[in-house]
């Protein structure tokens, strides 16, 4: 009872709940809650006239069409982004190695898909998704894969298995390996551009989606269609977060990975070979990078130097979700595509040069404010 | 044995400070134009840009890889102040057309602050979370640019090098002032550097890096000082990027994308991230390689476009990738590794401490 009575503030208690201390917080809460009511009620579409409140879809009250046509388009550029972040997040929270390459993969998996896909097709630059069936989108994808987890496996295992424990060393070779890697991108794909100047120039290829998804689907809500191709997306990105919860908590492997993440050292102590939980999830990882980039790919295009936008979206989310988790993956997935797709979406076009184009300070901001309350990330462990 | 006696190496690194400062004095009677003009001037400006990154990993052990931004930014923040509109202006950009004088304080002052700021967001962490923190502050800045037409855009600003101000005067006609500009901005960064690191900040810096939790323990605040020495790498970083603006005219998202990025590591690195020289001659061996092996084609892994050329930036990671592997401390760590007694040990990183040690 007394214990119970100790837990009940005091009027003192609850006035130093209200003190300077808490300051920032509050002003934290009450931009998020400005910018929630913003995007949902206070927006109104742009008339040509200039106003903080203008904006070219309007609030979710005024246009709800497009607000959750929005709210979609987050949510499947989040399940890509947790398709390649969460095999960033794999090796980072069992080897603590920031696999700078990580983009590199990405994008040396997706030319890869792609170059096999051209083949497959025998097709010329770009392909109507018509011409494309499910195994001319299947194939590629599982050759791919398998190609970027040995590329990896072959990293780990004849450069950073033997530096394990020296982080900052691992995280130069891994940098290293980028650097080659994105310049021998530009050497040899896509090989049907003809000169390195062409290459050089950012030739976009796509990969195509097959025939089949190629529609957009009635959601009867609002008079929204939406293209399947996404839907699909979001499908492969559930997919594979349930997939690796299944194995993360359901296997053996999984087990001794999670362990491994708690305490390397304890889990080698106890006779499992730890080594082998290490190679296992960098293919993994490596697997996934290459999985995302087949999945983007097809949604949007590839071309060099999407490894540093690719590297930069899973750092984004690792670090905002918190390093190691797999949680805190998809948090991060979804925090980071909604502020990055609703901040390009709602911010006001106040003028010929304002502001949609500042929408990239939201992602600085989301770190800023993440970092600030929590230096571990939203599911990262302390220590 | 006098202890104040200088030992063989000290002997041997000051005689050779002591030529090279001669040498490079003296460079623009009997060097040809493009090795003061570019090369050498490169390497002042590019190690006055490595410097900070040093500073920063050698007594704060933090690793950034946000100090190409915070060059590029002081450039645009310059760039945006200084230049006029109306004929040759067709770059982007603000085009104030302010005093030089007044834009080139206004470039150190708001890229210090901003420098703050990233140091702030970032102070609580630590090793390898700060290297991808700052990873992070790098590539939104290029994108920031890029998106933003007001500013900058993708092509950037231009001809910077034409609004310098009165009492530099024309620096496109006379590259060897310049020169000597560069080379003496260099010179004070690391004779700053030097004093800072003695000052009491400097000394507690040093502890934050070794044992953050044990400083943080005896009252010292370990985010305050992490986030003062970004503020200070920071202001490094404005003076080269603003001796970049100088010297190329033209400062763009391009010369500050993750490869631009990645390049200063990389001279840092060969240089070696534990000692303040290493800045400079990490970058004079990466800058006479690009120079020099540029054109050069390995059969196989080169793509012979006219644009690079060659396959420079294989070459330069099969480099980096050996310096990593076989001396992590860089050249200077190989020849600190000349002197050091009983067998030769891999040296251990100082520049890395465990890294997972959030305080605050």
């Amino acid at each position: 009872m007394s214990a119970l009575a100790a837990r009940i503030p005091t009027r003192e208690q609850l006035g130093s709940y209200l003190t300077l201390r808490k300051a920032p917080l509050l002003v934290v809460l009450a931009l998020v809650v400005f910018a929630f009511s913003y995007v949902l009620f206070i927006a109104v579409p742009g008339t040509g006239a200039y106003s903080w409140r203008a904006t070219t879809f309007g609030s979710a009250v005024h246009d709800p069409g497009s607000f959750i046509r929005i709210t979609l388009d987050s949510v499947t550029f989040a399940a890509a982004l947790f398709i390649v972040s969460s095999g960033f997040a794999l090796i980072f929270g069992l080897m603590r190695v920031v696999n700078m390459a990580h983009g590199s993969f990405y994008l040396l998996g997706g030319y890869i898909a792609y170059e096999i896909q051209q083949t497959l097709t025998g097709q010329g630059f770009s392909l109507q998704g018509t011409e494309v069936n499910t195994w001319e989108w299947l194939i590629p994808l599982v050759v791919a894969a398998p190609c970027i987890a040995v590329v990896g496996l072959v990293t780990q295992q004849s450069f950073l298995r033997w530096n394990q424990g020296q982080e900052l060393r691992q995280a130069l070779i891994t940098i290293a390996i980028s650097v080659i890697i994105a310049d021998q991108i530009i050497a040899h794909f896509p090989r049907a551009a003809s000169s390195g100047a062409q290459r050089f120039g950012g030739s976009a290829v796509d990969l195509t989606w097959p025939g089949w998804t190629d529609r957009f689907v009635n959601l009867h809500v609002a008079g929204v269609s939406y293209s399947l191709a996404k839907l699909v997306m979001l499908g492969i990105g559930l997919a594979v977060g349930i997939g690796l919860w299944l194995w993360l908590y359901r296997t053996k492997t999984g087990m001794i990975i999670r362990a491994g993440v708690d305490d390397q050292k304890m889990t080698a102590a106890l006779g499992v070979n730890i080594q082998r939980a290490f190679a296992i999830a960098f293919a993994v990882g490596s697997a996934l990078a290459a999985l995302g980039a087949v999945v983007w790919a097809s949604q949007s295009n590839i071309s060099s130097g999407q490894d540093g936008q690719w590297l930069l979206n899973s750092l984004v989310v690792v670090i905002v979700g918190g390093m190691g988790s797999i949680f805190g993956a998809a948090a991060g997935a979804i925090l980071y595509a909604f502020v990055a797709d609703f901040s390009a979406a709602y911010l006001p076009s106040a003028g010929p040069n304002c502001c949609g184009s500042y929408s990239i300070i939201f992602t600085f901001v989301l770190i800023a404010l993440v970092l600030a309350f929590r230096p571990q990330g939203l599911f990262g462990r302390p220590g | 044995m006098n202890p104040r006696a200088w030992t063989t190496k000290q002997q041997l690194e000051r005689g050779m400070a002591a030529v090279t400062i001669v040498i490079a004095a003296l460079a623009p009677t009997f060097l040809n134009a493009n090795w003061t003009n570019n090369i050498l001037t490169e390497t002042f400006l590019f190690g006055l840009a490595a410097s900070s990154l040093i500073f920063l990993s050698a007594y704060g052990g933090m690793v950034s890889l946000a100090q190409t931004a915070l060059a590029g930014i002081s450039g645009i923040i310059l760039g945006n102040i200084v230049t006029q509109g109306g004929e040759g202006g067709v770059s982007k950009g603000l085009h104030l057309g302010w005093d030089p004088t007044l834009g080139l304080v206004l470039a150190i002052l708001g890229t210090t602050a901003i420098g703050l700021i990233f140091g702030m967001v970032a102070a609580r962490s630590a090793g390898i979370y700060f290297l991808m923190i700052t990873l992070t502050f790098s590539v939104i800045t290029t994108y920031f640019l890029g998106q933003v037409t007001n500013i900058s855009g993708f092509s950037g600003i231009s001809s910077i090098y034409r609004f310098t101000p009165s009492w530099i005067g024309d620096l496109v006609g006379h590259p060897n002032r310049l020169y000597y500009i560069a080379f003496g901005v260099a010179i004070f960064a690391y004779l700053l550097i030097r004093y800072i690191v003695r000052t009491p900040f400097g000394i507690t810096l040093q502890g934050v890096r070794d044992e953050p939790v044990r400083m943080a323990s005896l009252g010292y605040n370990v985010p305050l000082h992490r986030t003062l020495a970004f503020g200070f790498a920071a202001f490094l970083a404005s003076l080269a990027g603003i001796l970049y603006a100088w010297w190329s005219g033209t400062v763009a998202p391009g010369n500050v994308d993750l490869p631009e990025t990645i390049n200063l590591l990389v001279m840092a690195v060969i240089g070696g991230l534990v000692r303040i020289e290493g800045a400079w001659v990490g970058a004079f061996a990466f800058i006479v390689m690009r120079d020099y092996v540029r054109d050069f084609n390995v059969p196989g892994l080169s793509f012979g476009g006219t644009l690079f050329g060659g396959s420079f930036n294989t070459i330069i990671g099969i480099i980096f990738l050996a310096i990593v592997l076989v001396s992590p401390d860089g050249l200077m760590g190989l020849w600190g590794r000349l002197f050091q007694s009983g067998p030769l040990s891999r040296s251990k990183q100082r520049s890395a401490p465990q890294a997972a040690d959030p305080v605050g």
